[in-house]
């Protein structure tokens, strides 16, 4: 398995190399900048332990897009506040995996160092930028927060470096404005200073958590074509964590779909939508309403997600579908590389499904 | 802004009007005469003499009168003489105001200090030993009336253990004691408002974002949630302030505090209506001016607060 440089909207006809899990890190000297492996995190509260995340696998290489799918409940936030070292713990707890870094496991790494890490090596957005930005304090103190925290700058230059960061992410008379709080800027205004404070240090590794779910359809496409074009410029790597598979389509590289703590299913984005591995992504893309399909009821995937503390043995996903063999209700399905009939490997692709040929392919 | 508290200060007018007047109304239907003991025992008393008091203090007129003088005087500053010594109340009670003014402070710093730590320390160890005796604590120190715990304090602190001086003065020690009996049930309600409210803020979306940006710990807790949690508490605060310096009846009789609220109890015994009047305007006034303060606060504090 060799890695060649990775172009965006790359249409996946073979050239490129979406390595997923399992990779094998550092064999070429080329390192991912972001490799979780076999990360599994619980919550315990009181008597009972919720099993958020079991075992994922994932990676991302600087100026790439992964955009990680699935309901909510299904642990790609929590594998997101893993990586950034910001799980409520207790009652969270990383029971098992890795987590490297620019070549370093930072799992290992004392909370001090981590704690630098965050905010200048790899940073987050959050989804409700009204409730993640403080209240009572001035955007501007809290953009400029990040140069006083971390480069020791004085108040007067990191003001300064506020009004550059609000110029930067297109905010009009960022001057006039810094010293506003958040309650007084708009929806999309808002995000567009979390954006800005998750760039102001020139991050490697950006997390972006359903970045525009909050906002109206009109000011989703905006703050994300930014997000996209500032990553592009600053050669991040950038986890978009979404549920929303139109907002996936335009920006990824490739996609990790998760389904109650785990990978169901991995594939370069265009591949993806295509001709899906798992019979989960099958009915998440079936359940897109289609204009073409008009007048037709909506497809919806049966059952509700599986309660964290009580998984189904086998597939999780087996009392939701509609393949579901004896096979799926005992055997948990490994995440396997996924070919074409005739065996030619599909790079960066895998499936967790007992049936994934029948599925890609029948 | 300027508006703002120009029409609250037109408030305070309103409420001292309202109040005094339901003063006077009570005051007048109450039994026994204001200048009877005064006057001497009843048997000695002669009709004479209790005429020219009522003349004297402008008693022989209606209400209407009574009232529309108090008021001609109080917009002077003037809150009449008193009955039993002929001296203004203004001049009685200054000094009284200042000696629960001092009470009042000190028992707010220490419902601030032990309030506040009490209730952070709570809320970070939450169901620690630490937290469940700070609950256990606090409820108690709520369910027990001051009268009950200052009398306590007394006995345990001057009578056996000679700690502290029986006539509390003008000296540190012997602030003391009445301090903490008066500030006791507002630092426990402090320390449960402070818990509740900072557990809420620890949940706050804001404080992850504050984790995520690489803060320090200590700033994190510094700037983003003690910030956040401290804006109720200090409104609770100033409202109790103005209670404070309302004079504290139970605590002062107790421990003897020559403040306003001795003064209210010892003037209703002897029916020295000048008097009550005038610690009743003072508290009132007092009591409307802090919540004007307590509201300025408020709204620099939290600037989505917006005053109208």
């Amino acid at each position: 398995m060799s890695r060649t440089p990775v172009t965006k909207h790359d249409e996946g006809d073979g050239m490129t190399s979406l390595e997923m899990a399992p990779t094998n890190a550092g064999a070429d000297g080329a390192a991912p900048l972001l490799e979780v492996r076999d990360l599994h995190v619980e919550f315990a509260v009181r008597d009972s332990v919720t099993k958020a995340v079991n075992g994922v696998n994932y990676s991302v290489n600087a100026g790439e897009t992964l955009a990680v799918l699935g309901e909510s409940g299904s642990g790609k936030s929590v594998t997101a506040q893993a990586i950034m070292g910001i799980l409520d713990s207790p009652p969270g707890r990383i029971a098992k995996g890795e987590i490297f870094f620019q070549g370093q496991d930072i799992l290992r790494l004392p909370e001090n160092e981590r704690r630098k890490l965050r905010g200048a090596k790899m940073a987050m957005i959050f989804q409700d930028a009204l409730s993640s930005l403080n209240p009572v304090l001035s955007v501007g103190f809290q953009l400029g927060e990040m140069f006083r925290a971390h480069q020791g700058m004085s108040r007067k230059d990191a003001k300064a470096k506020a009004i550059e960061l609000m110029d930067r992410v297109r905010i009009p008379a960022a001057a006039q404005r810094v010293g506003d709080y958040p309650h007084q800027f708009s929806g999309g205004m808002r995000q567009r200073i979390m954006i800005a404070m998750a760039l102001a240090l020139e991050p490697d590794l950006i997390i972006a958590d359903e970045p525009t779910t909050a906002l109206d359809v009109t000011v989703q496409a905006q703050v994300m074509d930014l997000l996209a074009e500032l990553q592009r410029e600053y050669n991040m790597g950038l986890i978009l964590i979404t549920h929303d598979l139109g907002v996936v389509a335009d920006v990824a590289d490739k996609i990790a779909v998760m389904y109650a703590g785990r990978i169901v299913e991995t594939a370069p984005v265009h591949e993806l939508y295509k001709r899906p591995a798992h019979p989960y992504t099958k009915g998440l893309l079936e359940s897109i309403p289609r204009l073409d399909h008009k007048g037709q009821e909506l497809y919806a995937i049966k059952g509700l997600p599986p309660n964290l503390q009580a998984i189904p043995p086998g597939c999780a996903f087996n009392p939701r579908c509609t393949m579901a063999q004896d096979v799926c209700r005992t055997d948990v399905p490994p995440l396997v590389p996924v070919t074409e009939l005739d065996g030619t490997e599909l790079p960066g692709r895998h499936s967790a499904c007992h049936f994934w040929k029948e599925t890609i392919h029948g | 802004m300027g508006r703002y508290v120009v029409r609250r200060l037109g408030q305070l007018v309103i409420v001292v009007l309202g109040a005094t007047m339901v003063l006077f109304a009570c005051l007048f239907v109450l039994p026994g005469d204001p200048v009877g003991q005064i006057a001497g025992s009843d048997k000695a008393r002669d009709p004479a003499v209790i005429e020219q008091l009522h003349k004297q203090y402008g008693l022989d007129k209606p209400l209407v009168v009574q009232y529309g003088t108090y008021v001609g005087k109080l917009v002077t500053g003037d809150l009449g003489t008193d009955y039993t010594q002929s001296r203004p109340v203004t001049e009685i009670l200054g000094p009284k105001l200042e000696n629960t003014a001092k009470l009042a402070v000190a028992a707010i710093v220490i419902d601030i200090v032990i309030g506040i730590s009490v209730g952070v320390l709570a809320a970070m160890r939450r169901y620690s030993i630490w937290d469940v005796s700070a609950t256990f604590i606090t409820t108690l120190a709520i369910g027990v009336p001051s009268i009950v715990l200052g009398m306590i304090m007394q006995r345990v602190f001057v009578i056996e253990l000679d700690w502290f001086p029986l006539i509390a003065g003008d000296s540190f020690e012997g602030i003391i004691l009445p301090a903490f009996t008066l500030a006791i049930i507002d630092a426990a309600l402090v320390a449960q408002l402070a818990r509740s409210t900072m557990l809420e803020v620890l949940r706050a979306d804001y404080v992850k974002t504050a984790v995520a940006k690489g803060l320090p710990r200590r700033t994190v807790l510094t700037r983003h949630i003690m910030r956040n949690s401290v804006i109720p508490v200090v409104t609770y605060l100033g409202i109790s302030f103005g209670t404070l310096l309302g004079g504290a009846i139970i605590t002062e009789t107790i421990f003897n505090w020559n403040g306003i609220g001795l003064a209210l109890i010892q003037a209703i015994q002897q029916n020295n209506n000048p008097i009550i009047v005038g610690v009743v305007t003072i508290s009132v006034a007092v009591f409307v001016v802090l919540n004007l303060v307590v509201d300025l606060l408020y709204a620099a504090l939290d600037p989505r607060i917006r005053l109208a």
